[in-house]
């Protein structure tokens, strides 16, 4: 099962977009196959994200799962450091985030991968 | 009956959008039989509390600056047509867009323009600011300590249905959730009553894909290489097509770009959705956990699956307050050792707002390397190595009470062109006004919506 995997950028597995809501955003992430799924739900874990964005000060981290499209959507608190009613960041809303979620290296079969 | 489609397009996804989306959006429309609807969603959370703060010094203003700017170019074509505007482009106040879309159909020489106003929005004409300010917010926000100057309600789609069945040909709300634009053209259309929460919930699912313009049709979505948009820069905005029965299909103008494909889908119908068992609005809470999304022609995505329960016993509220002082101000710094020269500026500028005698918030950045993604500390970009040479843009941000004092932090960026490290250029700086937002929750029984006619006055 495992034979021919490759670890590489989600970015070249899924694609994703941010919102934001107060102090929170979340982040979808769908992948460009839908073979990739089980690989993300078992690698993108809420507290890997919640690591991922600890030096932005985010706290609970929910994942929520969308297995008929499929896409999983991850809702971060806290993370806009005051949201836009006190950040100091260029990017108040945290529009860039998904990139920053893109970012992370996953493993996953070759098939699943699109190259740029 | 169950083939009747009502067609909604959408012209407009945020306050600053394109001027001239709508045009193509209203020359398809009109080569369609049936029901035509033609949306504008321009309210962001604080842009109504820019509109309240120029209504208290015109009364007559207060309506979003781009009405005319979206409306003119397709006003003559839609009233020919009988493809009907609905708009939160009321803003601060309706009643004052009503009247300039009245006189701009005199100057147009369009005979009969029917326009209405949904009022109700405005929690203050129920509330005192103590009872209002006694609410706790949510969404993880404190309750701002500055002045009151906007209070809110999210109205639905309940009114602007009945301001239809007045035979509005414009429809001007003020605060509305988003998707209501869409879902008060399908309640006054198929007359689904407000307990068939599976039609509720599919038609707020179509104006939650079309609320955002673009962003449905390629628009924030274009990535080279791996999500490529056809003819980006013509990127044609959304029409949804809605049958009785709740089934929708996500197209876009003819004769523009973009795509419409079942990735750009999938990514609008998750933006800014928390839960997605249980997304809150006005008229419904929707579940897309039962979503499925086909392509089913080229531009063309069926979206089925969309479930209701009860809408929420409150209704939300934003409220705004005066925010005080945003001062930043920028410089590059480029060539060899850029990035040294880069943080010996960061070094001064530092030590500099500090010598003002100030204990404000600072931020520094180093646009070029991970900016945006970085916390107020910078600890992502100390923990990364970049290159001595290239180009860095230095970057300070501070944010207070007073605009004095935000001006001169602002300046202490500028005055590096003569004292500062050598070869800064570019410099740009600014101060601004802050407005922050709070969110509350109100009992639905405080709330009083109403849909009228306006008639002209000369």
């Amino acid at each position: 099962m495992m034979s021919n995997t490759v670890t590489t950028k989600l970015h070249a597995v899924a694609h994703g977009r941010t919102g934001d809501k107060g102090n929170r955003v979340n982040i979808s992430v769908i992948p460009y196959h839908d073979e990739a799924w089980p690989y993300l739900l078992d690698q993108l874990t809420p507290a890997r994200i919640q690591a991922h964005f600890a030096h932005k000060g985010a706290g609970e981290v929910t994942r929520y799962e969308l297995p008929n499209l499929p896409a999983m959507n991850f809702v971060i608190d806290d993370v806009l450091q005051g949201g836009v009613n006190a950040s100091l960041n260029l990017d108040g809303h945290g529009k860039s985030l998904a990139f920053h979620l893109l970012d992370l290296e996953v493993t996953v079969p070759a098939s699943c991968v699109v190259s740029g | 009956m169950a083939k009747r489609t009502v067609y909604i397009g959408c012209g407009a996804g945020f306050a600053g959008d394109r001027w001239d989306a709508a045009v193509p959006v209203v020359a398809t429309l009109a080569r369609r039989d049936g029901p035509r609807y033609l949306m504008f969603e321009t309210l962001a959370e604080r842009t109504l509390a820019l509109a309240q703060q120029a209504r208290i010094e015109n009364p007559e203003a207060g309506y979003s600056q781009y009405l005319e700017r979206y409306v003119r170019p397709v006003m003559r074509d839609a009233k020919a047509a009988g493809i009907r505007i609905v708009s939160n482009f009321g803003a601060a106040n309706p009643l004052g867009g009503a009247r300039k879309l009245l006189a701009m159909a005199r100057e147009e020489g369009i005979d009969g323009l029917k326009v209405a106003v949904v009022d109700g929005d405005d929690l203050t004409a129920v509330m005192t600011e103590a009872e209002i300010r006694d609410h706790a917010p949510v969404e993880g926000l404190d309750m701002p300590e500055g002045k009151m100057v906007a209070a809110n309600v999210y109205l639905g789609a309940q009114p602007i249905a009945e301001a239809l069945a007045l035979g509005a040909d414009i429809v001007v709300v003020g605060r509305c959730s988003d998707p209501a634009l869409a879902l008060g053209p399908l309640l006054h259309e198929f007359g689904w009553p407000l307990d068939d929460l599976d039609r509720i919930a599919a038609g707020t699912l179509a104006g939650h894909l079309l609320e955002c313009g673009a962003q449905v049709t390629g628009g924030y979505f274009a990535d080279p290489g791996f999500k490529d948009v056809p003819d980006f820069g013509r990127v044609g905005f959304p029409i949804a097509e809605v049958t009785a029965d709740g089934a929708i299909t996500i197209t876009k103008a003819d004769d523009t770009g973009g795509l419409v494909s079942h990735r750009t889908v999938k990514e609008q119908i998750l933006y800014e959705m928390h839960d997605p068992s249980a997304y809150l609005t006005p008229d419904v809470t929707l579940d897309i956990t039962g979503v499925t999304v086909k392509e089913v022609g080229p531009d063309r995505v069926s979206v089925t699956g969309a479930r209701g329960k009860p809408m929420p016993p409150t209704l939300k509220a934003t409220l705004s307050f005066e925010g005080g002082w945003l001062g930043e101000g920028e410089i590059t710094y480029a060539g060899p050792n850029a990035r040294r020269r880069a943080e010996l500026a960061i070094d001064v500028l530092r030590e500099r707002a500090r010598g003002l005698g100030t204990n404000w918030p600072l931020r520094f950045d180093l646009i070029g390397t991970v900016a945006t993604f970085d916390g107020d500390d910078g600890d992502l970009r100390a923990g990364r190595d970049y290159s001595s040479d290239g180009e860095y843009r230095v970057r300070m941000a501070t944010r207070g009470p007073d605009k004095q004092m935000a001006q001169w932090i602002a300046d202490e960026v500028l005055s590096l062109y003569c004292s500062g490290p050598a070869g800064g250029a570019g410099v740009r700086h600014r101060i601004a006004p802050q407005v922050t937002t709070a969110s509350i929750l109100i009992d639905r029984a405080r709330v009083n919506p109403t849909a009228r006619l306006v008639e002209e006055t000369a």
